[in-house]
């Protein structure tokens, strides 16, 4: 693309995809931070997670005072108009990203002293390392204009979803095995419902990423797979 | 997202209706351009220029200066043929009528095809008589009360009443810029012309008085065809239905203005509205 006459607008360009980068690198890092102090019930990793957290609100508020300035500066249109508008509404989903992941992290203060159950934690990890590599994938995506990687992204979520609905149950007949795990497999369902926004945030990403690049909105339903809002376990009568 | 039928806000329902003609090309175009080349002496200035111009509802121009849009906008009132190297070729037509036809008369087009200027230019003469000069030379008034009743009108649909009606005899050079452009659309529009043509109305103009033109405009577009020419894109963004981007004699792209500035198809147009041009 050719660059803008006013090369001052041209470097306000070129600082909020700056921004926008730093923040997916801080939510991609605060997601890590996450899951690793709730595996490890580890309160200095959950500690720092809540800073990284406060970092990528600062960097939200500073992209979208930008944001607002430059619209009343440049009256930016056509894809100048998308390119800030887009950059905007991903700066807010991945400060929700941040706020999840957060809320991950504060969990491993409420169960540092439950014992653990090493299985449980399998399809935890394997769910999050998913939806890490979907943000990784995406916020390249973004970095590149690519819309097929976008896409890409789009369309893989219903397997985070198909994995939410297999922890969930997982984690239902773990509590009715033994009320002591109740506790924690409680702590672990809402880890695993964040985890699972935070994949619906970055199949937003992904979808902004797609008007970003063509101007057009994605039309098709998303695949979706999330079940456990209908989702009921009985308990056999012995 | 659930799949819903998003309701249209009112704002949005009265707008569709207005401009529902524009885009469903039920009427037929008002003006239509077919292969309108035009050349001043040896220099080619506008190339194959082909488009329709829907009645009641603004069609903008835009482009780089020297990009031929004001050179197009004279072809359709035949202003060019004041100039003596300018030579026009190709077929534009008015309600179906062809306004090169050599049995037509120049005076009468123009008429119906009135113009406002860059610079406000009213005549020396008082506010009264340059709403009524067009009129009068016309013969469109039978008596001294149907005249007043033009210029009054006049006045009135160019928001201009209000803010002279008591000082009609005054010289119409006496007044702000931004009324004596509001002055030189209502000298327009005495005379009952199909077409508005506007030439940079507003470039001379401070923020408020364009605001008051810009207003003007909006309304006459429910009774006119206006074609305006402007250097400025939000102007354009914000008055016209419809928008023609042109570049180095060529029309590049026409299409409805929200499509020109939100999601252009041609590289050029985006560089252009977005200031990108080298």
């Amino acid at each position: 693309m050719n660059e803008h006459i006013v090369k001052s607008y041209e470097d306000e360009l070129k600082l909020l995809d700056r921004r926008i980068a730093q923040m997916g690198g801080c939510a991609e890092k605060l997601l890590v931070q996450a899951l690793g102090a709730l595996e490890r019930r580890d309160p200095k990793l959950a500690e720092s997670a809540v800073a990284s957290d406060a970092t990528i609100d600062q960097l939200e508020r500073e992209l979208q005072e930008q944001v607002i300035e430059m619209i009343a500066k440049r009256q930016p249109i056509a894809n100048d108009l998308r390119h800030i508008m887009t950059v905007l509404k991903i700066a807010g989903d991945l400060e929700r990203i941040g706020d999840l992941s957060k809320n991950i992290a504060k969990r491993a203060f409420a169960i540092a002293g439950e014992s653990h159950p090493k299985p449980l934690m399998t399809g935890m990890r394997h769910m999050t390392e998913m939806v890490q590599a979907q943000l990784k994938q995406v916020l390249d995506a973004l970095a590149e204009r690519n819309v097929e990687k976008a896409l890409q992204v789009w369309r893989s979520d219903q397997q985070v979803d198909a994995m939410y609905n297999s922890l969930f149950r997982e984690l239902l007949t773990y509590m009715m095995e033994d009320p002591r795990n109740i506790g924690l497999c409680t702590h672990f369902l809402f880890g695993a419902k964040n985890i699972e926004r935070i994949g619906d945030h970055t199949t937003n990403i992904a979808e902004n990423v797609h008007y970003l690049v063509t101007g057009q909105a994605i039309t098709d339903d998303r695949p979706k797979d999330d079940q456990t809002s209908s989702t009921l376990i009985t308990v056999p009568h012995s | 997202m659930e799949n819903s039928t998003v309701d249209l806000s009112a704002i949005e329902r009265v707008e569709a209706a207005r401009t529902a003609h524009l885009t469903a090309g039920a009427k037929p175009a008002k003006v239509l351009a077919h292969d309108v080349n035009v050349y001043y002496g040896d220099k080619h200035a506008l190339q194959a220029v082909n488009v329709e111009i829907p009645d009641r509802g603004v069609m903008a121009f835009i482009g780089p200066s020297g990009c031929g849009k004001s050179t197009f906008l004279r072809c359709i009132n035949r202003m060019n043929d004041t100039i003596a190297s300018c030579r026009v070729t190709g077929k534009i037509t008015i309600d179906d009528q062809d306004i090169y036809d050599r049995s037509l008369d120049v005076v009468q087009l123009r008429a119906r095809v009135g113009m406002v200027f860059q610079k406000p230019n009213p005549f020396p003469k008082s506010i009264y008589d340059n709403v009524a000069y067009g009129p009068r030379i016309h013969g469109l008034t039978a008596n001294k009360a149907e005249l007043d009743e033009v210029v009054q009108s006049s006045l009135e649909k160019a928001a201009l009443w209000n803010e002279v009606k008591d000082r009609l005899q005054d010289s119409g050079t006496g007044l702000s810029g931004g009324q004596q452009q509001r002055l030189c659309i209502a000298r327009a529009i005495a005379v009952n012309p199909d077409i508005i043509l506007m030439d940079e109305p507003c470039s001379a103009l401070d923020p408020i008085a364009t605001a008051k033109v810009e207003t003007l405009i909006d309304e006459l577009r429910s009774n006119f065809c206006i074609i305006i020419v402007t250097h400025s894109m939000q102007q354009a963004a914000r008055v016209s239905q419809r928008t023609a981007f042109f570049h180095l004699g060529t029309l590049v792209e026409e299409d409805s203005t929200k499509t020109i500035f939100s999601n252009p198809k041609d590289q050029r147009t985006q560089d252009y509205i977005t200031g990108r041009f080298g």
